[in-house]
């Protein structure tokens, strides 16, 4: 669906959206490649619900993200700890495997990353890359408000990664699990999540506003 | 006739299959989440100060289609429903987490599927929101003792939003309908508000 447009001309950077260009780094030299737009939003929602339903269709499951990071942390916290013991026994005595919520994933024969969602995490970071390439979106940068350091972001993403893990987690998904996927399939919990993460996100908005305005 | 639906639950898939199937779903995920913006914190922050509702509009448009498409090849028998997963609900948990969820999405302007796509086009501070997340988990491992009690109240199964309301399903499908393009309505409204009134300062 990229091909056609990938083709196309670059257009004339007046046309680049004003908070691009505005957050772009000021001390960078060298001129970057002017990204495509984006799709438009209602495009993007359909052809995001028709791969959302294509997993239904398909596999009886829905779109997830944060359970194969999930496992990742399990099975990292299992590596590093029986390393540190200078082991390679897969049956140690571990924090990992004894910790209630780990030891689910790891207390099995399944290695815990031989997963549906760990090889859709795959194929999300392939699917990024390549509509990022393609869109001549890609390159090292810290996207932030225009107003702010990039110290300050960073700090602030990091922050922020940290609370929604712990949420993402105590209400069993994210963005991807709860709301998309289970916001699609009616289920009672999913909507309360999706309404909450709205609530939350305004609650706070206030407060980093300095950030992005 | 009979379902044909999940291909996977009817055909009887086995793991290679279901590999398959799962890494061609994540690429269209992501490609798609990358199109639409997501890629970058500065889409995703514009939701919640009114300069980019790319947020609501992709995601409840996606939440329609798929839930029409769904609901609807239930009704002509296409698609077995009772073999899909359906998120069983924990109510309280799921609120709560939600609010801590969506305090740390408007902090970080990420969330996870966001961002390992934006860590796939480059951006730093997506990185560093993952690396936030990775840490966020080891605490969730670790506090789980204590919380489990919590995590596990209020467990009412699978169960669909209609079925709760007791309703048929096609009834709260178009009430999830008419609100989305409510939303969509409103957001057109305050976009034109945030227009001008970036055009008078």
């Amino acid at each position: 669906m990229s091909a056609p447009e990938a083709v196309l001309p670059a257009p004339p950077a007046v046309a680049a959206p004003p908070e691009l260009s505005a957050a772009a780094p000021q001390s960078e030299p060298e001129v970057r490649p002017v990204p495509q737009p984006y799709w438009n939003s209602y495009v993007a929602g359909v052809v995001l619900g028709l791969v959302l339903l294509a997993a239904f269709v398909i596999t009886g499951r829905g779109l997830g993200a944060s359970g194969a990071v999930t496992r990742m942390a399990a099975w990292s916290l299992q590596k590093v700890e029986v390393s540190a013991r200078g082991g390679t026994s897969a049956d140690a005595d571990t924090i990992a495997r004894r910790n209630e919520y780990t030891g689910q994933y790891l207390k099995g024969p399944a290695d815990p990353l031989d997963d549906f969602l760990v090889y859709m995490f795959i194929g999300v970071v392939v699917g990024g890359f390549i509509s990022g390439v393609l869109a001549r979106r890609s390159g090292f940068e810290i996207a932030r408000g225009p107003h702010t350091t990039n110290t300050r972001r960073i700090v602030l993403s990091t922050l922020g990664g940290f609370i929604s893990a712990y949420g993402a987690r105590l209400a069993r998904g994210c963005t991807s699990g709860q709301a998309l996927t289970g916001g699609a399939t009616l289920a009672l919990g999913s909507w309360a999540f999706m309404l909450a993460v709205f609530a939350g996100g305004y609650a706070v908005a206030y407060f980093v506003r300095k950030e992005w305005l | 006739m009979d379902p044909i639906a999940p291909f996977s639950k009817v055909g009887e898939w086995g793991p290679t299959a279901m590999i398959v199937a799962a890494g061609l779903l994540g690429i269209g995920f992501g490609f798609t989440l990358e199109r639409a913006g997501f890629g970058s914190a500065r889409t995703l922050a514009g939701q919640w100060y009114g300069y980019n509702f790319a947020v609501l509009r992709v995601m409840f448009t996606a939440i329609l289609v798929a839930m029409v498409g769904l609901f609807g090849l239930w009704y002509l028998g296409v698609v077995d429903l009772s073999a899909v997963y359906v998120n069983e609900t924990f109510l309280w948990p799921q609120i709560i987490g939600g609010l801590i969820f969506g305090v740390g999405f408007g902090v970080g302007q990420y969330c996870p599927g966001t961002a390992v796509v934006a860590c796939a086009t480059g951006k730093i501070d997506a990185i560093t929101f993952m690396g936030g997340f990775f840490i966020g988990l080891l605490a969730f491992f670790f506090s789980y003792d204590a919380i489990a009690p919590f995590y596990g109240s209020s467990s009412m199964g699978r169960v669909m939003v209609h079925e709760w309301l007791g309703v048929p399903a096609g009834v709260v499908v178009l009430l999830v309908v008419a609100i989305a393009l409510g939303a969509f309505g409103l957001t057109h409204v305050l976009d034109r508000k945030f227009a001008a009134k970036r055009g008078t300062s």
